[in-house]
């Protein structure tokens, strides 16, 4: 049977990790977003130099762990004069790996448009911005809906980079409790749960959200 | 599908389970020989063991082969060196007047009592803590280096000692280590930042992540050698001294290994030793 003094016991510790780990998606889901549809826009821009940009930042984070993107901000900033502390830098780290990949999301989704309708919007008058805006984006959305929904979830579980440079997560926390009670099992599916307290309600709603927009289009 | 996948799952979870389970009995049962050897055979080889030694020609000693400062295996060379090394030369000195009719074997922390046991080892010198947990296991000589919880900071900081770390100090350890609670129950309200080894905590208070690192002074040492850069400072706030052991019952051998300690503190050749390993001269008693 589960020990559950384990959970009751530490609770303080569960919830104080917890309570960082809402932290850190919450700042990590809003910022990869902007910043990934931000570098998306420039992967797909008329103009060379932000497309240069786009493409070396998108398959730079990407291509490295994560683990390395967080010491490149815990351990490297340092060097520059730049001091966070491991919530910060693990926070900032992981938003900008993870938006790295929603900027390809978002890019291969509005590609996905057929470029003759691209054509089309603008030989009926509207300007580049107004075809974006009316025309491709509204196509866009409902196909990398699925791909984001994924990247949302991995950054919730991947927040767990955070403890391990004293970013006082859930997983940072968890450690220790489960250095105090010598009880792994128990100690990390209780973990596991918190995990999915945050994991379960996102996937419903871009579930939810992508049955809305499959039957507005 | 999905059941499979859980079953499978859950299966995996048994098997480790039953692993480490299956692990410690075997530990257990291992020490169970060995104390019950220790007790039939000590009270037969209390006298004598010097004679035994000299007889064969060279004292045995067990040492760590992976400890910085203390006792580690140089891998270009293939030579064992360090703090405890030297002790055990200067014991085999005092019994044999040559400090080379020495042989030493690797212990581990697991390992160096079941050897002691087995009559493998005469003696132990590998960093091994004085605790009256031990004492009902073997015998210890004096204490040969006061170990201790202590702070490594950078040159310079205004840290000096325990006194001067408050609750909102930034302090660096290592998660399950006892030095969290120690430090943390010293300073009432301090939050230690934790790390999952000594390596990335040291590499975290270079990057600036925190005002002190704590663990046992030992390995703090260790790591001021490592970068001239950090200090350590205070002397140690907590008791943890290192001792020779031999197998019960050997009295005459461990009065000898005192002599030995003895004489070399009076000549200098401790302070000598200390400082060419710790780096700093060894404390006043």
């Amino acid at each position: 049977m589960l020990d559950f003094s384990v959970l009751t016991n530490n609770m303080d510790d569960y919830l104080e990790g917890f309570k960082y780990t809402i932290y850190a998606s919450l700042l990590g889901l809003a910022g990869s977003f902007v910043l990934g549809t931000l570098i998306a826009v420039f992967r797909i821009s008329p103009f060379a130099a932000l497309r240069g940009f786009g493409t070396a930042y998108v398959e730079f984070f990407r291509n490295i762990p994560l683990l390395l993107v967080v010491y490149l901000f815990y351990l490297g900033l340092p060097t520059a004069g730049i001091q966070l502390d491991g919530f910060q830098a693990g926070t900032l780290g992981l938003t900008i790996y993870t938006s790295s990949f929603i900027a390809e999301a978002i890019r291969a989704g509005i590609q996905s448009v057929p470029a003759g309708q691209m054509e089309a919007a603008r030989s009926s008058g509207l300007t580049y911005l107004q075809a974006m805006r009316h025309v491709i984006l509204p196509q866009a959305v409902r196909i990398v809906i699925p791909p984001i929904s994924n990247q949302f979830l991995n950054l919730v579980k991947n927040s767990s980079i955070l403890g391990v440079v004293a970013g006082l997560d859930l997983m940072y926390f968890a450690d220790q409790v489960n250095l105090n009670t010598f009880l792994p099992v128990e100690t990390y599916l209780f973990t596991g749960a918190f995990y999915l307290i945050l994991t379960f309600p996102l996937a419903y709603a871009t579930r939810v959200l992508e049955r809305k927009l499959a039957r507005a289009g | 599908m999905k059941k499979n996948r859980l079953w499978g799952a859950g299966a995996s979870l048994l098997l480790a389970v039953a692993l480490v389970v299956s692990g410690c009995g075997a530990k257990n049962d291992n020490n169970g020989d060995g104390s019950a050897s220790n007790g039939s055979a000590g009270g037969t080889e209390a006298t004598g063991v010097i004679k035994d030694i000299k007889d064969r020609g060279k004292l045995i000693v067990g040492v760590k082969y992976d400890t910085k400062l203390f006792g580690l295996k140089d891998t270009a060379s293939g030579n064992v060196e360090g703090f405890d090394i030297d002790i055990s030369k200067a014991i085999a000195k005092k019994i044999f007047g040559d400090e080379s009719k020495i042989e030493l074997k690797e212990v581990t922390s697991k390992t160096r009592i079941q050897m002691l046991d087995n009559g493998d080892i005469d003696l132990i010198v590998a960093t091994m803590t004085i605790t009256d947990e031990r004492k009902k296991q073997v015998d210890f000589s004096d204490v040969y280096f006061k170990a201790g919880q202590s702070l490594l900071v950078k040159q310079g900081s205004p840290i000096t000692g325990l006194k001067d770390v408050t609750k909102d100090t930034k302090v660096l350890g290592v998660k399950g280590a006892t030095s969290i609670k120690n430090i943390e129950d010293k300073v009432p309200g301090l939050r230690v930042l934790q790390f999952e080894n000594y390596q990335e905590a040291f590499t975290a208070l270079k990057a600036g992540k925190g005002d002190t690192l704590t663990t046992d002074n030992a390995i703090l040492y260790g790591m001021a050698k490592q970068d001239p850069g950090y200090t350590v400072v205070g002397g140690t706030f907590t008791d943890e001294p290192y001792g020779i052991a031999a197998k019960k019952g050997n009295a005459d051998l461990l009065a000898l290994v005192n002599e030995t300690l003895k004489e070399m503190k009076d000549s200098g050749e401790y302070a000598t030793i200390y400082e060419k390993w710790i780096g700093e001269k060894p404390p006043t008693e």
